[in-house]
């Protein structure tokens, strides 16, 4: 039986994506052919004004190649516009005849520029900007003409001005608005972007309306009149007045459209076998203009001409940004403000940096940037997902770096960085080898900038600059995903927070029940969700779900650290980092007879074994067990270590027992799984010598009892853990710090620190789930003391309950 | 000359899981059991910076390697694009619950 037959009208961003995104999901599932009215294969629209600006060429911004279409079995038309759309018959007809029937269609055809109805909008040398055609003619007039007069002071017309200013022109920009980029920015920013253009030599004419353009002698355009009777000479008139959704082809097929092709929020219009995505749509009333959007229809409309009928779009919030060298502006939302709304404002002129952040009821709802546009993807990140901000209210408006949350702090003005910084610090990426990659291989997403230049793919500090980065170079296009709804990899649409709701609400207790339940594009999972998956159901389901040892990254399946060299290190537990002369005995025993090449003491208070081969485990277990010692679980996304200081037993300054409280907390923990790793330190007074301030958990003692601090960090960044509550006994200590670790078990999401949970729920949340409801706070506690209530040592029941085949090599006989 | 070695059995591997198999010379070769009990056999060294694959975590046909998080094709030993390098493979095969390599 033939493939069913899948034709796309418009080989542009929007549909060309699409059929990428089909492809991805259901290879092979249609026989697809496209039709392009231009001579071209499908390009990055958005980087023309780098184009015009000369800062790229053509070929740079092609996004697939003619080989792609090739490799892919997909049948090209270009330069073949299609007249009209059989319904009837299920075909389409090109302009110079070519037909082609189809069981689905997709039409992506974009917009065109609005052309003002004045005399002489006919002219030769005036032109909208839309295509590689524009901007060809642009470049062409530019070298041969002087005066340019952009129409209309928006994104693209500002962008068209910069270009033709850069090729030598002398430009006008003519806006009927009050200022410029008005749909973008407020009276304040729009004044100070209008300073930075007229210091690169742009002129502006503002509230200005154009009422003819003069032919000249040669019979081009010669001149613009204005109302009002002035006259300036203009060779070349680009209309960036504007666009206009291209409907006209959809309409006359019968097709129902009201200003934009209608489509319900699968993408389809109405007629079940045609679907639209792109600019020619309109979805609930809104044609998106901006790329973003386009991308997240695109994913939509795939997934339902793949059969699988899952997703649904359903509008979107868009920021923007302009793509003119040396200027920084980003607005997102609603940045107007209004009579319900609160501001934040920080404006100075003289610096040229101006922000304002628009607030209603405790949530982000909008923003303008200009200057320093640092923070605009974080800003954008809180305001699509909705986080109360009124915890972090006071230094908002100074950015992550002050709230606290970005790697190598003060190094995040992505734009301003030069090539040759380093940005990724662990794979060595260079801000010039990840905007390279960005340009080259057309991406337009964090992950697809992990997989191509590994930045970030390690331990992800750099991301957010990493996502900066990607804002800058491709302005508009950029749109992280609300980090609720950010799938948890390649096999799944479903985020983390769905994911375990499923597991929960569903009563989930195997991996093979949530690939089923969940529908999980791969049979098995990959590296990122099993782990997550297998982490979910255990939390959810103690004592109920399995465990599955193949979910688990090896170090947890070894029970030990793998090295570089394939080695493994280990470390016994030392209970609150106190051990004896027999255990250390012990320890240099096993050392020698495993002939340990390195012995070192950790950070946490404890003793590596480092260089231990694979096979030997299993009996360095038995002997360190035979001691009385366990496993420190120095591998896990567990429990790792209590730290703490001599406290009262010893020191003169101690307030309390540290080294008891210390190790009555780590033996309450021991074994407990998290959703990354979790440290504790105990100190015995103020003078914090176990550093409890930049712990998962610390506890200080002071005259009348202990204060808990939660969500501190020492590593990838540090974050100092923030006042919880005060505390009068050691059972107090244990109830609420066990209950705060609960909640983190119950809600965090996999890999995510206690810091990176806190920041992404608010301590508000947590203080009221722990401190105002004590009825809650002893379930969390209750919950978790179940959950850990037969907890075992995982070298004991490695080397006596499972099969310890895997630490035994097969030995093969040459 | 290379003929034909009796492994293991193939429970002896776990699914989704590996073994070792150490050779007296040319290194070690990691051979691979799927969901499916498909049994494959690469070169027990990821051609980014040798790391051991079989300690990593497998998935379809694929492996991910526990050092850097590349993955390699377990049917030919090619990293998944982006990532480019490739590691050797062997052929093994399952005869009546027997793994089979050909080394």
């Amino acid at each position: 039986m033939s493939k069913p037959r899948l034709v796309l009208i418009g080989n542009g961003m929007a549909g060309v994506r699409t059929v990428e995104e089909l492809l991805k999901i259901k290879p092979d599932h249609y026989d697809i052919t496209i039709f392009g009215a231009e001579p071209h294969p499908n390009y990055n629209r958005i980087l023309l004004s780098p184009v015009l600006a000369g800062e790229m060429g053509v070929k740079d911004i092609i996004l697939n190649e003619l080989d792609w279409y090739a490799e892919n079995k997909i049948t090209l038309h270009t330069g073949k516009q299609i007249k009209t759309i059989d319904r009837v018959n299920r075909k389409v007809v090109a302009e110079d005849g070519t037909e082609e029937y189809y069981d689905r269609l997709l039409i992506a055809t974009g917009s065109t520029p609005f052309m003002l109805p004045i005399p002489g909008n006919d002219l030769p040398g005036v032109i909208g900007y839309r295509d590689i055609k524009d901007t060809d003619e642009m470049i062409d007039a530019a070298a041969r003409h002087k005066h340019a007069v952009v129409i209309g002071g928006g994104l693209l017309g500002l962008e068209a001005a910069n270009g033709l200013k850069l090729r030598g022109m002398d430009v006008t920009v003519v806006h009927i608005g009050p200022w410029l980029l008005e749909r973008q920015l407020d009276e304040v920013a729009g004044k100070m972007l209008q300073k930075s253009l007229e210091d690169k030599g742009l002129k502006f004419l503002l509230e200005t309306q154009t009422e003819a353009l003069i032919q000249g002698e040669s019979g081009r355009v010669a001149a613009i009149r204005f109302k009002g009777g002035m006259q300036i000479p203009a060779d070349l008139v680009v209309m960036a007045a504007g666009i206009r959704p291209n409907y006209t082809l959809a309409e006359k097929s019968g097709i129902y459209c009201n200003r934009g092709i209608v489509v319900n929020d699968t993408m389809q219009t109405y007629d079940p076998k045609v679907y639209a995505v792109g600019e020619c749509v309109s979805h609930r009333g809104i044609a998106y203009g901006l790329v973003a959007p386009l991308f997240e229809q695109a994913k939509v409309a795939a997934n339902h001409l793949a059969g699988y009928g899952i997703g649904r779009y359903t509008g979107s919030v868009t920021s923007t940004k302009l793509k003119v060298t040396g200027i920084d502006l980003f607005s997102a939302g609603d940045y107007m403000g209004g009579k319900d709304t609160e501001e934040i404002v920080l404006n100075d002129p003289h610096g040229g940096v101006y922000k304002k952040l628009v607030i209603k009821d405790n949530k982000l709802v909008g923003g303008v940037m200009y200057g320093d546009t640092a923070d605009g993807p974080w800003y954008f990140q809180l305001l699509k997902d909705q986080r109360d901000i009124h915890d972090i209210r006071d230094s908002l408006i100074f950015g992550q770096n002050l709230v606290g949350d970005v790697g190598h702090a003060g190094n995040s003005k992505a734009a301003e960085m030069a090539d040759s910084a380093e940005v990724c610090g662990c794979n060595g990426v260079t801000k010039g080898t990840i905007v390279q990659a960005i340009k080259a291989k057309g991406l337009f997403t964090l992950d697809e900038v992990k997989k191509h230049t590994k930045a970030a793919s390690s331990c992800g500090s750099c991301a957010g600059l990493v996502e900066q980065i990607l804002a800058s170079t491709i302005g508009g296009a950029y749109t992280p995903a609300a980090v609720d709804s950010k799938p948890v990899c390649g096999c799944t649409d479903h985020s983390h927070k769905k994911v375990r709701e499923a597991i929960f609400g569903q009563h989930l207790t195997s991996k093979e029940a949530v690939f089923k339940a969940l529908e999980w594009k791969t049979p098995n999972g990959c590296d990122k969700c099993r782990p997550a998956v297998n982490y979910y159901l255990i939390s959810s389901w103690p004592h109920e779900a399995k465990d599955d040892p193949q979910s688990r990254f090896i170090n947890e399946r070894a029970h030990a650290n793998i090295q570089k060299d394939g080695t493994y290190s280990v470390v016994p537990r030392m209970w609150g980092g106190l051990t004896t002369p027999a255990e250390l005995r012990a320890i240099a025993d096993a050392a020698e007879k495993y002939k340990v090449p390195t012995v070192k003491v950790t950070g946490g208070q404890r003793i590596d074994l480092l260089g231990v081969k694979k096979e030997d485990l299993p009996a360095m277990w038995a002997d360190l067990n035979a001691a009385g010692m366990v496993s420190g679980h120095a591998y896990g996304k567990s429990i790792r270590t209590v730290k703490t200081c001599v406290g009262a037993e010893h020191c003169r300054f101690g307030t309390q027992l540290a080294m008891s409280m210390g190790v009555k907390l780590e033996k309450m923990l021991f074994d407990m799984y998290a959703p990354h790793k979790v440290k504790l330190a105990v100190s015995g007074c103020p003078r914090n010598c176990a550093e409890a301030g930049i712990k998962d958990v610390g506890v200080i003692g002071v005259d009348s009892g202990y204060e808990l601090y939660i969500g501190g960090n020492g590593g990838i960044k540090t974050e100092v853990a923030q006042f919880l509550c005060k505390v009068k006994s050691d059972e107090e200590v244990m109830e609420y710090s066990g209950a705060f670790l609960q909640l983190y078990r119950e809600e965090g999401w996999y890999l995510e620190r206690t810091c990176h949970y806190m920041d992404r729920v608010g301590l508000d949340t947590i203080k009221s789930k722990i401190l105002e409801d004590e009825e809650g706070r002893k379930a969390y506690y209750a919950r978790l003391l179940d959950s850990l209530k037969d907890a075992k040592d995982p070298w004991a029941t490695s080397r006596e309950e499972q099969p310890i085949k895997q630490f035994i090599p097969i030995k093969l006989e040459a | 000359m290379s003929n034909w070695k009796l492994i293991c059995k193939l429970d002896d591997i776990p699914q989704l899981g590996s073994r070792v198999v150490q050779r007296q010379s040319g290194g070690d070769i990691a051979i691979f059991r799927n969901a499916e009990d498909e049994v494959f056999a690469l070169h027990d060294k990821c051609p980014h910076k040798a790391g051991p694959l079989s300690q990593g975590i497998v998935h379809g046909r694929k492996v991910t390697c526990p050092l850097h998080g590349w993955n390699i094709g377990l049917e030919d030993g090619h990293a998944v694009a982006p990532d480019v390098g490739s590691c050797g493979k062997f052929e093994v095969k399952v005869e009546a619950g027997d793994v089979y390599l050909l080394a």
